[in-house]
């Protein structure tokens, strides 16, 4: 899902032009157009046209209607709402992952394949069952519920809990992102930066980070486009209190489910617009990852 | 500055990498530590830089004991068989790393350390290439490079793991002639790794032989050529496999020894 791509988008070109110079690897034309038809056919039906279907939907009613939607204090509630939830996920989950993928990557220690597994949990469980763990620790019958209740603390069907749904869900983005990287470097220029008399955040400042500059903003990407879409974690804890806890996921389910579809459209567009706009990053950080990654091949 | 090991040890599980070795590097030498793959002679080089840390037995610099002292405060120049430049930093900013990773209380000015890194650059003749990124020079200049950076921070003692195990036969030869010159000119301690038996007879002063952890043998190449101390170190060092004997000879002869027994014996049989 993540970790290869990165650093073979950079090769994708190369790669298929070496298998069709040479004659032993290269298929037969009817091969070759056949798989092309198929994967392009499959995805312009899957993918572009929900896409145009979309945006087509959110203006039927023309502009007018389209930016009235967009204004209403609701959506602008569950716009400020989305973005304070990613604000705070995405940059906890940087943390985490940089410290998760940096221990992994550069010390042995026990547990650590059980860490690893760990920091998968999050894509192989249900979002609502990830939503509904937090229900039982912090609910009104949850671990700690009766405690909160008394100090008069709101996690559930508040802000708190929304952004600890968001920020589990989105873990393995940039953990996943980084571990293969920094495997693959090594520790060499780390040694060579401490036989140079630097300091450990020297090291990590001068030298590592560079190192994995591209593939740490590839994971902030893909963990901010999850961080704001995600639906089923955060219905389960949000609570569905209009203007107070809906993200925009949440509020586009509302809206479709009162019929008023040209404003559920509208605010999905946003969405659609923000995943137009991750791909757009998305391509551009793998063609300079790309880049840098031929410049290491020719290093080795 | 001397350089002493006494009585290291170190396994990695129930590997033995290094047996009870204690060795003594005098000031102002050229050491090779040569041996097989596995023998112990690069986590030797690296326990000595503190990049790895023995089990049992103490490391001396300068008759100090620095077996508690880390890597960073060791002051010690380190060359990786793999280069280890950073591939983000062009060449001027490596060789400039170790200066401006300094305190601030002992960091030369910018105008200092381009003096300076222009000097070494000059020393190992490529001044011409400051400007250029690690990935856009060949081998030997990365390696010459990385030679430069170790030596930025004015390293008590040089250690060179395998310098020369990554580079074509060609550069190899005239890299290890150019290490050998520029240690005479500098004068610096150093110890290098190699498993090439001709690479570690041609450029340094003396030559310790390793096998399974332990110490075989150590002196000049023309004591170890002529009187190996154990079976294994004549079968080592064993010169037919390196070409004609007047080669290797002339060699050790460039080098001021002469290479008398082996060739007599040869002759005779």
């Amino acid at each position: 899902m993540s970790g290869a791509t990165a650093t073979l988008a950079g090769h994708g070109g190369s790669v298929s032009s070496r298998y069709e110079d040479s004659s032993a690897t290269r298929e037969p034309t009817w091969v070759k157009w056949t798989l092309v038809t198929i994967s392009l056919s499959f995805f312009s039906f899957f993918l572009l046209l929900p896409l145009f279907a979309v945006f087509t939907e959110a203006l039927r009613k023309g502009w007018d209607v389209y930016w009235a939607a967009l204004v209403e204090p609701d959506a602008l509630s569950a716009i400020k709402l989305t973005l304070i939830a990613a604000a705070i996920a995405v940059p906890l989950n940087l943390v985490f992952g940089v410290a998760a993928a940096w221990s992994i990557s550069k010390f042995q220690f026990p547990g650590k394949q059980f860490l690893i597994t760990l920091i998968d949990l999050p894509f192989s469980v249900s979002p609502v069952v990830a939503g509904l763990i937090y229900v039982l620790i912090f609910g009104r019958q949850g671990w700690i519920g009766g405690w909160l209740m008394d100090h008069d603390i709101k996690i559930l069907f508040a802000i708190p809990g929304i952004v600890l749904a968001t920020t589990f869900v989105t873990f393995p983005f940039i953990a996943r992102e980084l571990i293969p990287l920094m495997e693959a470097q090594g520790k060499e220029e780390e040694e060579a930066s401490i036989v140079l008399g630097a300091t450990g955040l020297q090291t990590f400042w001068h030298v590592t980070l560079p190192n994995i500059k591209w593939g740490l903003i590839y994971g902030v990407i893909l963990c901010n486009a999850r961080a704001m879409g995600e639906f089923g974690a955060v219905s389960v804890v949000s609570g569905h209190i209009r203007g107070e806890t809906n993200t925009m996921p949440l509020h586009v389910e509302i809206l479709y489910n009162e019929y008023q579809f040209a404003a559920a459209f509208a605010v999905a567009s946003l969405l659609a617009l923000l995943a137009l706009l991750t791909l757009a990053v998305k391509t551009f950080v793998e063609w300079q990852a790309g880049k840098s990654n031929n410049q290491s091949d020719k290093e080795e | 500055m001397s350089i002493q090991v006494k009585n290291i040890n170190k396994r990695f599980g129930d590997f033995v990498a290094l047996d009870n070795v204690s060795l003594d590097f005098p000031t102002g030498e050229l050491t090779a530590l040569l041996g097989p793959s596995g023998c112990g002679k690069t986590t030797l080089l690296r326990v000595i830089a503190g990049l790895e840390f023995a089990d049992s037995g103490n490391v001396l610099l300068e008759g100090e004991d620095a077996s508690d002292t880390h890597v960073r405060e060791r002051n010690v120049g380190f060359v990786f068989q793999h280069y280890a430049l950073f591939r983000h930093m062009n060449v001027f900013d490596n060789v400039a790393y170790g200066l401006r990773m300094k305190p601030r209380k002992t960091r030369p000015a910018e105008t200092e350390i381009k003096r300076k890194v222009h000097d070494l650059l000059n020393l190992v003749q490529l001044d011409w290439l400051a400007d250029r990124f690690p990935s856009q020079l060949s081998g030997g200049q990365r390696q010459r490079i990385a030679l430069a950076r170790a030596l930025a921070v004015e390293p008590r003692v040089l250690l060179l793991d395998e310098p020369f195990g990554a580079l074509d036969a060609k550069v190899r030869k005239e890299l290890r002639q150019w290490l050998r010159r520029l240690h005479d000119e500098l004068h610096v301690t150093s110890i290098f790794v190699t498993h090439d038996q001709e690479e570690a007879l041609e450029v340094s002063d003396r030559v310790v032989l390793m096998n399974h952890g332990k110490v075989e043998q150590i002196g000049t190449a023309q004591q170890v050529v002529e009187t190996p101390a154990t079976p294994f170190v004549s079968e080592f060092l064993d010169l037919r496999d390196h070409g004609p004997e007047w080669l290797i000879a002339a060699k050790l002869r460039h080098r001021g020894f002469e290479l008398k027994q082996a060739t007599t014996d040869r002759s005779a049989a």
